[in-house]
């Protein structure tokens, strides 16, 4: 093995604090280091010229780094090592610039010892470096679309259009979804069914789209370019291609049943075509609704239909299909409002919801009205929405516009009716909404600040009576009305948690489904490869359904177009010869990348037991499954156990007798970089801890936690990103799990559990993280070193004590 | 004449004293009006209790010197219908305790003749002591 070791001045950075000289010629006395160098200039063309130089003159095969933090420059040296042949990933960096002269700039000696440390952890590490390839995962150009909404057709035809394999899934006989209900859109008033309709006919014609109806998901099984997807799909007993839409066979249907797509205002027969502007346009069965099928009951249907389209000898029928990346575009459910006794819906006769008020004045503007609506109508806002009594507190988002469009729309087409609009607060956020409310107020719909709090029904007149403070003026208004429009909110679709429960993918307080990152990744799932579209995510317009639909098209080619992509090494894997296959590590994945497999990895023949294997492609390198293993026969690539000791040894190697020392085991994405912003902002933290980083707090087992006690540490610290924002699921709750175990054998040896601690942190919380490691190192200075007897036993015999 | 109204820590410190008092966050109320349309008294009070509250939020000492909260007859019907899950009546008990605490006795035990004391009844006189403090 042959080290080189570069120390960089930063350009007086670090060499104005730390003496570089010193640093240097205690790195030259390390085993298996052969150079070492200074440079003012590391990161420079000289500096990376230099490394490159010597990798070659000196045959130097691993390399260590003295120089700022690799969050830093880590993907530039990473690209040196890769100029000069060598693996990326034989590459330490030692952080004495952001931990060493920046935070401890008033103690120049201190923080040259500690550079001396810290590149001796550096040294250790590197020793175990892997020389790992950068890896790739083969993908296809398969996608499967869940949900035939707005946002699953923009995403199907983006997608589709761009030469990806579609498969849109719809568990209604007819894609189109809620925006094909509705009368006109706002603000711009066009007529809902004449824009969406063709984009409804340009799913079917896209020879890249495999549209399944009257289908829905029954299962989803495998990971990022290799989804497994059973579909059932539903038989509808009329064939599409044959139906002619002729009409024959309703007028002898006798079953008369609440017709969906009208909100039940009106009836439709049990054989009937789904919606005005059905994609595919063909009539469907109501297998619930007909008289009976097996055997056949009445059978008229069949007897008229002239194109034979009817046939009852179908059954459900299973398709199953492998694509690479998903998007979940399950849409939403309107608000229950039977649920806000208050208003009387279901009861009261003249108490309708939007959507039906929707229906209503498309069937009135065709000349064709459902039923009156009287001359005084009001709507009441937030039903269902900021309500904790239904315990919904989100705001719907698009009931204030909806309102607003309906209520001028009916006081257009009759200017002698009185509209009301009773709101809460009237958001018109959007582009041309508050242009649009004021175009409401012009045409005379009146809007008053005051939540509905009761109706009262009139028995004889069916006419109803509201109750509202004006809340502007104060007054109490008692006013009758002929109709009383619900303005429901959002709730997710009932199918979308099976979908969520299958894919593993987390739900906001809302019920609604979570983002990866509420803002850089505002349609990725933390499963990699499912992205969300449209109000499954959470209330929103159409603009912004279809914008999200594009943005998750977008995503998905990110990943597919290139026909493999890219993962990070850093990969759990088994020491085969030490895994006894107790299967204990197999429920602990949060990702679930790890079965019991009887392949052998090396060779054909099959191993028994069967023993762990690790799913590369759903692994995300978190290191909690090592935890779980009693045979320490699972290891994480770049953070090994063995590394993370060694690294752990070396940072306690100079501690003096009667000296703490505190180690900090920081989690890459939040943590540690909130220690570089500690050390940029020149805060000053207690000298005698030490920074460990590790992808995750939960890699950080209970093993090692023991190790480190044993080896000299006197407290431990670990921080982890928050658990909202962290890439790790499930990752606090492991932590958490690793230091009780811990705590219960500290507390046997008669050591204060306090000398382990548990943060989550946000990169921004500077004072926090000083404050918290401050206090730990008082805390360990206060109670003095643990006696050498207590450590030498919590390093005896730790798994039994773990795993009894 | 338009009152002007002076936003000072001051006018904090009284949002605060109720806040404790009746264990809510008052700054929570949104001013939907709910409370108020579902209140059965609010046509005998001089302040609508959605009114009540938003001058406890702007700590508006005058809301002592109204009726509303007298008027409440606590039947808690704004309680359950708040959005916000606010208990409105705690809020108008907090006010009440506010001018109670205040111990202004406007029965004096030593003007009550002697036999009076002991013909009425002893509940009569402590809900007339409470009745009338403040």
């Amino acid at each position: 093995m042959r080290i080189g070791v570069y120390v960089c001045h930063c350009g007086g950075n670090i060499s104005e604090i730390v003496d570089i000289s010193k640093v240097v010629s205690f790195a030259e006395k390390q085993p298996d280091v052969v150079l070492v160098k200074d440079n003012p200039h590391m990161c420079s063309e000289v500096g990376q010229k230099l490394v490159i130089d010597d990798i070659k003159e000196h045959k130097l095969d691993k390399i260590v780094i003295a120089a700022c933090s690799p969050q830093f420059q880590g993907p530039t040296f990473m690209s040196t090592l890769e100029k000069a042949g060598l693996s990326p990933y034989v590459l330490e960096m030692a952080n004495i610039r952001e931990q060493c002269a920046w935070p401890h700039f008033n103690f120049p000696e201190e923080a040259t010892k500690k550079a001396e440390n810290l590149t001796n952890a550096a040294i250790a590490k590197v020793r175990l470096d892997e020389p790992l390839g950068k890896k790739t995962m083969p993908i296809g150009r398969r996608v499967l679309i869940i949900g035939g909404g707005i946002a699953g057709i923009q995403a199907a035809l983006d997608l589709g259009d761009a030469g990806f394999k579609v498969y849109l899934v719809e568990k209604e006989p007819t894609i189109g979804g809620k925006m094909s209900k509705l009368s006109r859109t706002f603000p711009t008033e066009d007529c809902a069914a004449c824009i969406l309709s063709p984009k409804m006919a340009d799913v079917l014609a896209n020879p890249n789209i495999t549209l399944l109806t009257y289908s829905e998901v029954e299962n989803i099984q495998g990971y990022l370019g290799n989804y497994e997807i059973t579909v059932k799909k539903n038989p509808t007993y009329v064939d599409p291609d044959k139906c002619t839409c002729c009409d024959d066979c309703t007028e002898v249907c006798p079953v008369v049943v609440p017709n969906e797509f009208e909100e039940g205002l009106t009836s439709r027969k049990a054989i009937y075509l789904p919606s005005p502007i059905a994609v595919p346009h063909s009539y469907v069965l109501d297998e619930q609704a007909c008289l009976g099928i097996f055997p056949l009951a009445c059978g008229k249907c069949q007897e008229v239909c002239d194109p034979g389209a009817i046939n009852f000898d179908v059954y459900p029928e299973e398709i199953k299909f492998t694509v690479d990346t998903i998007i979940v575009a399950t849409g939403y459910d309107i608000f229950d409002a039977t649920q806000k006794s208050v208003y009387g819906f279901g009861k009261y006769a003249n108490v309708i919801t939007a959507l039906d008020m929707e229906r209503m004045i498309v069937h009135a503007s065709e000349g064709n009205p459902i039923r009156p609506m009287g001359k005084r109508i009001a709507f009441i806002q937030c039903v269902g929405s900021r309500d904790e009594q239904v315990e919904n507190e989100n705001c719907s988002r698009i009931c204030c516009m909806y309102a607003t469009k309906l209520s001028q729309l009916l006081k257009r087409s009759d200017p002698t009716r009185d509209v009301y609009v009773f709101y809460t607060d009237l958001r018109a956020y959007g582009k041309g909404f508050e242009e649009y409310y004021k175009r409401a107020q012009r045409t005379g719909v009146k809007f008053i600040r005051g939540r509905v709090a009761e109706l009262i029904e009139d028995s004889q007149t069916r006419k109803l009576t509201l109750r509202v403070e004006d809340t502007l003026t104060r007054q109490i208004i008692e006013s009758e009305f002929d109709l009383v429009v619900l303005s429901v909110g959002l709730r997710p679709n009932e199918g979308t948690d099976r979908i969520a429960n299958l894919l593993r993918l987390a739900k906001s307080p809302d019920g609604f489904l979570q983002e990866a990152h509420p803002k850089f990744r505002p349609v990725d799932t933390l499963t990699d490869g499912v992205f969300l579209a449209g109000t499954v995510q959470g209330p929103k317009d159409i603009p912004d359904t279809v914008a999200q639909a594009s943005a998750a098209s977008a995503r998905a080619t990110r990943l597919m177009n290139r026909g493999e992509y890219d993962v990070e090494p850093v990969m759990a894997f088994v020491h085969e010869e030490s895994c006894d296959g107790c299967g204990l590590c197999v429920e602990q994945c949060p990702t679930n990348a790890i079965s019991l497999s009887s392949r052998d990895a090396n060779s054909d023949k099959s191993l028994s037991p069967k023993v762990a294997e690790i799913n590369e492609a759903l692994c995300k390198g978190c290191g909690s499954c090592i935890a779980y293993c009693p045979k320490d026969a699972l290891d994480l690539h770049c953070y090994s156990n063995d590394q993370l000791l060694a690294q752990i040894k070396a940072v306690l190697a100079d501690k003096k007798n009667g000296e703490v020392r505190v180690l900090v085991f920081a989690d890459d994405m939040t943590t540690y970089r909130l220690a570089d912003n500690v050390g940029v902002a020149k805060m000053s933290y207690s000298l005698n801890s030490r920074i460990i980083r590790v992808p995750s707090g939960s890699r950080v087992t209970p093993k090692l936690m023991l190790q480190a006690f044993a080896e000299g540490a006197d407290g431990i610290f670990i921080g982890e990103c928050e658990e909202k924002s962290s890439p790790y699921p499930h990752s606090v709750s492991t932590i958490k799990s690793n230091i009780s175990k811990v705590t219960h054998i500290l507390k046997e040896e008669g050591i204060d559990e306090k000398r382990l601690r548990f943060v989550q942190f946000v990169t921004v919380m500077l004072g926090g993280f000083v404050n918290n490691i401050n206090s730990l190192s008082d805390f360990t200075i206060k109670s003095g070193p643990i006696p050498a007897q207590k450590r030498k036993r919590l390093g005896e015999n730790i798994n039994e004590r773990l795993f009894k | 004449m338009i009152k002007k109204l002076v936003i000072s820590s001051k006018n904090v410190d009284f949002l605060n004293k109720i806040n404790e008092l009746s264990g809510e966050t008052i700054t929570l109320c949104d001013q939907c009006g709910t409370c108020s349309g579902s209140c059965p008294m609010v046509s005998e009070m001089d302040i609508t209790p959605s009114q009540m509250m938003r001058m406890v939020q702007l700590g508006q000492m005058e809301v002592m010197d109204t009726k509303a909260m007298w008027i409440c007859a606590s039947c808690f019907a704004c309680t359950v219908r708040c959005p916000r899950g606010l208990d409105l009546a705690k809020v108008a008990e907090a006010l009440r305790q506010v001018k109670l605490r205040e111990a202004i006795d406007h029965i004096d035990i030593k003007k009550i003749p002697e036999d009076e004391i002991r013909r009425l009844p002893q509940i009569a006189l402590v809900s007339s002591f409470r009745k009338f403090t403040g």
